[in-house]
């Protein structure tokens, strides 16, 4: 059963919370970053603060999944949430 | 010059040039092919007999300086899923055929004597000739005898030994500006043209050329819309990654039918990726970027080398290396490419047969991850006519029947591609209700079910997916009469100027005043005609269905069903 993300602003009591979750970059985003990485996050921690943390321009960014799941940048993940960002990409 | 049918008839090896009925005059590329066929076979006939024709159509713009034009359709009564079919692809055929003045070539009939030909068209009408040397060879021995045999770079048209067989998974090639091949892949359109012992076809348009009726209009139309696709971040990934680029991304949905559509997600995904594809394609000094028709700037094609820095294949596309990679199981882009190599030289269509190539596996003939297997059962088998051969060359309904296998993924007996329907649920629908049998470009929900491209729908639940299928299908049936590979979708779904200046290039090139209106009722026009025709030829609503298999086993990780009832489905009609 995939962990829940929660939407929207969530305190867990201090901010220093912290839990682990992977992180995968697609395509060019890849370059000098990397493929798959773990990291410690806080509650507080959006998707899309963690994407602001990698440099990465939103506007850039096409799809964003959470355990296979499509998810925004303002939901939190949780424990043990495996979070995948990909550029905009097409094909057929 | 004005653009007329060229006409073939093979019973009695005679050719005519024929003005344009003014039912068809208005029509091109998907449109022409199905009005043609709807108006001109029997929807009961035989497919690989005398009475079915097939139509080859370059689209509305093609053989124009518009960008991305140069797609040709091909029509005829299908001889795998024995409804109307068209496909199309890219190449140099489409452009040179319009620049010929030939709006549509029509072959019909069949020899009857055991005798090949081929025919030459130029704007003075198609010669047929006697073939002798060429039969039994396969597409790249064609291509590269032309180039000898013939006087400069005529448009070549070709079928492998696939088609001379009359296999059902057999396709239609065309030679791209670098001499390898495009493929017109889907339902067998190859055995049509075997069954009428034409192997290939050469187009010479001499000093012909494409008039345009306001060539400012045309040109600053153009402008737009070039602008618009080259502008769309889709049309820049697909330059850089090609179309493999998919593999990750699909597997990350949990949509990525592996092990004959028994998983959602391939442990092997990251060796066959489209990130693996292009690192590999850069260390061995092949092409990233490649164009299969002049003017076009996405560029989404791509020439692999083998480890010794020789070209392999191209058009190495995201079906083929999923359907053979997840759905085989086989992990080794290498022996991935040298089948599509064999593919493409035998002439069968990669999707088709992978999936063939799948049940087989399912049924013990070879074993999930035999590369070395499949490579040698296209050699030794497909390209000889063995027996299995044939079984595995008529396609996976047909490696189903005779292995006794329940886990057979097609629609209306054609190969379901490269998405779950049950992890996507939107490309279900259109699996479903196509009027051509199992097909992801007809009406690609992708887009927006997982590529959050024209909006966002969420790929696994049923709400919104019908109405999602419905009008990709209706705005891709009109696309595809325009000659403009369906690529330009993204950037139209996107950018609001895109479209319009599609419409503009169309009023330009003719002096009409088409609307969006007019766009949507094409593509209306054409998903009727083709529904007419199946429906005559013995279709129902219970063809538009999919395989029990994925009403009742849950597809992994997501455990998931394809839980639309019938009555859902069908409301697909509702226009």
């Amino acid at each position: 059963m995939p962990s829940c993300a929660k939407k929207g602003s969530t305190s867990q009591g201090e901010g220093s919370l912290q839990m682990k979750i992977t992180v995968k970059l697609f395509a060019y985003f890849r370059d000098n970053r990397f493929k798959i990485e773990q990291r410690e996050i806080g509650g507080e921690t959006t998707v899309g603060d963690i994407v602001d943390s990698l440099d990465i321009d939103r506007e850039e960014v096409g799809v964003l999944m959470i355990n296979s799941r499509h998810t925004e940048f303002d939901v939190h993940p949780a424990e043990d949430d495996v979070l995948a960002i990909f550029p905009v990409v097409g094909g057929g | 010059m004005a653009d007329k049918i060229f006409r073939v008839n093979m019973t009695d090896l005679t050719a005519s040039v024929e003005e344009v009925p003014a039912a068809w005059a208005a029509h091109g590329g998907r449109g022409l092919t199905s009005t043609i066929v709807a108006a001109e076979v029997l929807p009961t006939c035989h497919p690989l007999g005398p009475n079915n024709k097939i139509v080859f159509a370059p689209g509305l713009l093609s053989g124009t300086i518009a960008a991305n034009s140069g797609r040709l359709s091909i029509g005829a009564k299908s001889p795998l899923t024995g409804t109307i079919k068209e496909s199309n692809a890219g190449g140099t055929a489409s452009a040179l055929l319009a620049r010929a003045g030939c709006k549509a070539l029509i072959i019909e009939g069949q020899p009857k004597e055991d005798k090949w030909y081929s025919l030459a068209l130029t704007p003075d009408g198609v010669m047929i000739n006697e073939e002798t040397e060429l039969i039994g060879k396969g597409n790249f021995a064609v291509v590269e005898a032309l180039a000898t045999r013939l006087e400069g770079k005529p448009g070549i048209i070709t079928i492998g030994q696939a088609g001379e067989m009359r296999m059902s998974a057999a396709n239609v090639s065309i030679k791209d500006p670098d001499g390898g091949l495009r493929s017109s892949g889907r339902g067998g359109l190859g055995a049509v043209l075997g069954s009428k012992k034409v192997k290939f076809i050469t187009i010479d348009p001499k000093d012909g050329k494409v008039v345009i009726a306001k060539p400012d209009a045309f040109k600053e139309a153009n402008r737009v819309f070039a602008k618009a696709l080259v502008d769309h971040p889709v049309s820049q990934a697909l330059g850089q990654y090609g179309t493999n680029v998919l593999v990750n991304i699909i597997n990350e949905s949990g949509g990525l039918p592996t092990r004959n559509f028994t998983q959602g997600q391939f442990e092997g995904h990251d060796s066959i990726s489209g990130e693996t594809m292009h690192d590999t394609i850069e260390q061995r000094g092949g092409r990233v970027k490649h164009n299969c028709h002049p003017g076009c700037v996405i560029q989404c094609s791509q020439v692999f080398n083998d480890a010794k820095g020789k070209k392999m294949t191209s058009g190495f596309e995201y079906e083929s290396i999923w359907a053979m990679g997840a759905d085989c199981c086989v992990d080794d882009l290498d022996k991935i490419a040298e089948a599509d190599r064999l593919m493409d030289d035998i002439g069968v269509d990669t999707i088709e047969t992978s999936v063939a190539m799948g049940v087989a596996m399912q049924a013990g003939v070879l074993s999930f991850g035999d590369g070395a297997g499949v490579c040698r059962i296209l050699k030794e088998e497909v390209a000889k006519g063995t027996g299995l051969g044939r079984i595995i060359g008529n396609g996976a309904g047909s490696v189903g029947r005779a292995y006794g296998v329940t886990r057979v993924p097609v629609v209306k007996n054609q190969a379901i591609p490269a998405y779950d329907p049950r992890a996507i649920k939107g490309i279900g629908i259109t699996y479903a209700t196509s009027t051509q049998g199992a097909d992801h470009t007809m009406g690609y929900t992708i887009a927006t079910n997982i590529l959050n491209v024209g909006g966002k729908v969420d790929p696994l639940t049923k709400e919104g997916q019908v109405e999602l299928s419905r009008n990709l299908q209706i705005a891709t049936a009109a696309i595809d009469s325009t000659g403009m590979c369906l690529f330009i979708a993204f950037a139209a779904l996107d950018d609001e100027k895109c479209l319009p200046a599609l419409i503009d290039l169309i009023n330009a090139r003719y002096d009409l005043s088409l609307t969006a209106d007019d766009v949507v009722n094409l593509g209306k026009y054409i998903l009727k005609t083709e529904r007419a025709f199946n429906t005559a030829a013995g279709f129902t609503a219970m063809d538009d269905r999919l395989p029990e298999f994925f009403y009742n086993e849950k597809l992994p990780p997501h455990n998931v069903v394809f839980d639309f009832t019938g009555e859902e489905i069908d409301t697909f009609w509702d226009f």
